[in-house]
């Protein structure tokens, strides 16, 4: 009964979001405010509908109600409680579930927060949105429904891929999504201003916060897929440009963009059509995402179950938002007037600079993603595939500029800059991260020469982003006091910038130095071997075999030794989960911010040798790791503290408040 | 002119979306792939050795004419899935004697001399196809493969992907072991 009432509600809701999708368009263009008004109520109705059919699926899960296939499929009687309410989403039609209830999620934040916003906006940019919740909820009802049942029910179900039962990636998926789809919010704010032809630094304005919002959850949700993959998969290794990565730091790079762009329309009414432009890809890319991994166009470790009846579906909703919002965009962003006017040496210049190279760093990661198709497609049949060198050897070399960039960029005023002053200011800067390098080159033997210069930018892009602050609060020169009064006043988004900016300074200390100095050793051990790695001996003990809920698994002890100092026991693991016929592995971490002590057990190292208690052991040393992570928290709290900011909050050009009068004599 | 750069992004969304239509082609499977290698000859290449590795390069002739089947593996120092695979290479080695050859692929020689220093070097021989060009020859898809080639140079199996894990190792050693019971052929390909 219950699994019937939420594929009812799915049904609802589209009914809804069709209503959703006309009526308040039509109300825009006559000025009707009612109609325009309805879009409130029927996207808080959607919202509803569609948490009930989730509620409602998550209680199948629940229950273990092995009626619903799709429960028969992702879940098992004996998993943990947590792994079955992640089973929600972790198959194709219950992630799309999620897809959408986070897409409604974000209208009815518009029509329940956009209280500044103008009603014919508003009005327009809900409809948009509804016209995308309309592709999705019927392509659920259509090709993917997630309520189907079974006859007879199966006595227990098939259970989750033993790799994603994890804490890590339970959360990873809703967080990547919100990301995701809430770029569909500043897509429907776009296509609605190119709807009403008009963009200005007050529609910046109200976009900003969403973007913001969306921007902080893909940061998140990736941040939290690389920490997995690097725990989780064994290899150590912490982003493998796979095809399903690459196509969630697509958005999160041109979104990126978009915040820098949206600021400069927002300040200084310029870069509008190019605004517009970044709102429609970014959300484009979250599409051409949904697509691919759901497609099974690209061969990934991630892809879902494969349909190229869905994948035509996805297609042609693809068609039509993309081509037609591009469509629009080509009829009528000429129309719009450009804004402000800027020197070549301005903020404005350097945050074109940073949407240039951002850009093309995107266009780059999309060009290596789908060259292995364009590649097989025009050689009819001939394969290949494109590996981290590709995007290693393009991709980080591009990024190093724009560092060095971003430590100038915050000191250049509007309009027009000194640069000559800036670079006078930041010469101290410059000096010390060359000697940051040069120490980083003599203490560490040896590594590539783009490691030290990533260090030197690091250190750079830190510093001047702190003596930025420093500037500010005019610290050192004027009482401490003073200062701190003065950094209470300085806008929640100044301290954001800072904060997110220092974030990828630290970010980069963790790239450079997990991949240009990580030690590792791939050893045979049976019980009492030692190997020493990067200063540390470890001990194998030995494994014993142990049972888990729905698993065994052979847990190794090592003893970690520093200088004949016991320093840590690590228990690294490999589980097999009899039920899905498959393995993983848990390995095991001594995490410091110096670096990660990390061991995973491989297979056995030969049948006749298990026996023996003999075992593949993989020791990895990387240095500091753990400031990717951390500068990771650190963009997202600085995505957090602008969020926070007061003039976003206000909404400064505040009109009188619409009321219906006003609107009908507008 | 404004009006042209703003059709610009239509006009490549157009492309990309005839390339998808093209993809989603139902006989098309992105995972499946073309081993025209099988019961042929092993294609002709000469890779010059990785200097620094202590081991000869590799050609098409070291495949032609051994006393019975070898194993050609392709690796990188760049893939880590290789890592994982090395290991079970080197027990093939190590307990069954078999005779394994390396192509180096598009690896930059002194990483791939880091890699063999620090993991240990199972290979006879390592030829370093530092452009690609060899592997195109032999139509692989990424790294690792691992081709077995008869005693006359005829290619009798390929593995895509690391010969890692139980289900994996298990197809592999039958592969292997078929391969090396074929006695010698004199009838040529």
């Amino acid at each position: 009964m219950i699994p019937e009432l939420g594929h009812f509600a799915l049904a609802l809701a589209l009914g809804l979001a069709l209503v959703q999708s006309v009526l308040p368009l039509a109300g825009a263009s006559r000025g009707n405010l009612l109609w325009m008004r309805s879009a409130r109520a029927s996207s808080l109705g959607q919202l509803l509908f569609v948490a009930v059919a989730f509620a409602a699926l998550m209680r199948s899960f629940v229950v273990s109600d092995f009626t619903v296939r799709n429960v028969v499929e992702n879940s098992h009687s004996l998993k943990p409680m947590l792994f079955k309410i992640a089973g929600t989403w972790g198959s194709h039609e219950g992630s799309l579930v999620l897809w959408v209830l986070i897409l409604v999620a974000f209208g009815a934040a518009v029509s329940l927060f956009g209280a500044n916003i103008p009603e014919r906006l508003k009005a327009r940019t809900l409809a948009v949105q509804a016209w995308i919740s309309t592709g999705f909820l019927s392509f659920l009802l259509l090709t993917s429904n997630p309520f189907e049942r079974v006859f007879p029910p199966p006595p227990d179900g098939n259970d989750l891929n033993p790799l994603l039962q994890d804490v890590g990636l339970a959360m990873h998926p809703p967080l990547l999504y919100v990301g995701y789809v809430g770029f569909s919010i500043v897509f429907s704010f776009a296509v609605a201003a190119l709807l009403e032809g008009r963009v200005d630094a007050a529609w910046a304005r109200w976009v900003r916060p969403w973007t913001l919002a969306a921007w902080m959850s893909l940061t998140a949700g990736i941040a939290l897929g690389s920490w997995w993959a690097y725990y989780e998969l064994g290899w150590g290794g912490w982003w493998f440009w796979d095809p399903v990565e690459n196509v969630s730091f697509m958005p999160w790079l041109l979104g990126t963009a978009l915040l820098h762009s949206a600021i400069v329309t927002e300040k200084r009414d310029a870069f509008k059509s190019w605004t517009i432009l970044l709102a429609i890809l970014t959300f484009s890319l979250s599409l051409l995402g949904t697509f691919i991994v759901r497609s099974g166009m690209l061969t990934s470790v991630h892809a879902f179950a494969v349909d190229p009846e869905r994948g035509l579906y996805i297609l042609m909703l693809l068609a039509l938002s993309i081509g037609g919002s591009l469509a629009l965009y080509a009829w009528r962003a000429p129309m719009m007037e450009a804004g402000g006017l800027f020197r070549p040496i301005s903020r404005e210049s350097g945050l074109l600079v940073n949407n240039l190279i951002l850009a093309a760093a995107t266009g780059t990661v999309l060009f290596g993603t789908l060259y292995p198709l364009f590649y097989e497609a025009l050689t009819g049949g001939d394969k290949l595939s494109v590996g981290p060198p590709f995007f290693n050897s393009s991709f980080v070399p591009m990024m190093l500029p724009l560092v060095f960039v971003m430590g100038l960029g915050p000191f250049l005023s509007w309009k027009r800059a000194d640069l000559g002053g800036v670079l006078q200011r930041l010469r101290f800067v410059a000096a010390l991260s060359g000697l940051a390098a040069l120490a980083v080159w003599y203490v560490a033997e040896r590594g590539p020469v783009l490691a030290y210069l990533a260090i030197f930018l690091a250190v750079w892009l830190l510093l001047a982003t702190l003596r930025e602050w420093g500037l500010r609060i005019r610290l050192a020169e004027v009482p401490l006091g003073e200062s701190l009064r003065r950094a209470r006043k300085l806008p929640r988004a100044a301290h954001g910038m800072t904060l997110a900016h220092a974030g990828l300074a630290v970010a980069i200390f963790g790239f450079a130095g997990s991949s240009a100095w990580k030690s590792e050793e791939i050893v045979f051990v049976t019980p009492g071997s030692d190997v020493s790695i990067a200063g540390f001996d470890v001990t194998f003990e030995g494994a014993k075999r142990l049972n888990g809920p729905n698993y065994i698994a052979d847990r190794g002890t090592l003893t970690v030794r520093r200088d004949g100092a016991f320093v840590k026991t690590l228990y690294p693991e490999r589980r097999s989960y009899p039920v899905a016929q498959s393995t993983t592995t848990e390995s095991a971490i001594r995490s410091t911010l110096a670096g990660d002590l990390y061991a995973s057990l491989a297979e056995p190292a030969s049948d006749e040798a298990s026996a023996s208690g003999a075992w593949t052991l993989r020791i990895l040393y990387e240095p500091l790791v753990n400031f990717i992570w951390l500068g990771a928290v650190m963009l997202f709290a600085g995505g957090g503290l602008s969020l926070s900011d007061r003039r976003l909050r206000v909404g400064a050009p505040k009109r009188p408040s619409a009321t219906p009068a006003a609107v009908a004599a507008e | 002119m404004v009006r042209l750069l703003a059709l610009i992004p239509l006009l490549i969304a157009i492309v990309f979306g005839a390339f998808f239509l093209w993809g989603l082609n139902p006989d098309r499977d992105p995972s499946e792939l073309p081993s025209v290698l099988i019961s042929q000859p092993a294609p002709a290449f000469d890779l010059p050795p990785v200097p620094g590795a202590g081991v000869p390069g590799l050609a098409q002739e070291d495949l032609a004419d051994n006393d019975g089947a070898v194993v050609v593996n392709v690796f990188a120092s760049w893939c880590v899935p290789c890592r994982a695979e090395h290991a079970v290479l080197t027990r093939f080695v190590d307990e069954e004697g078999v005779r394994l050859f390396g192509i180096n692929y598009k690896d930059q020689p002194e990483d791939a001399v880091a890699w063999l220093e620090n993991l240990g070097n199972p290979y006879e021989r390592i030829g370093s196809d530092l452009d690609g060009r060899a592997g195109i020859e032999w139509g692989i898809s990424g790294v690792p493969e691992t081709f077995i080639v008869g005693s006359d140079g005829t290619v009798l199996f390929r593995y895509v992907g690391p010969v890692v894990g139980d289900e994996a190792v298990e197809e592999f050693g039958i592969a292997l072991a078929q391969a090396r019971a074929v006695p010698l052929q004199g009838e040529g390909s």
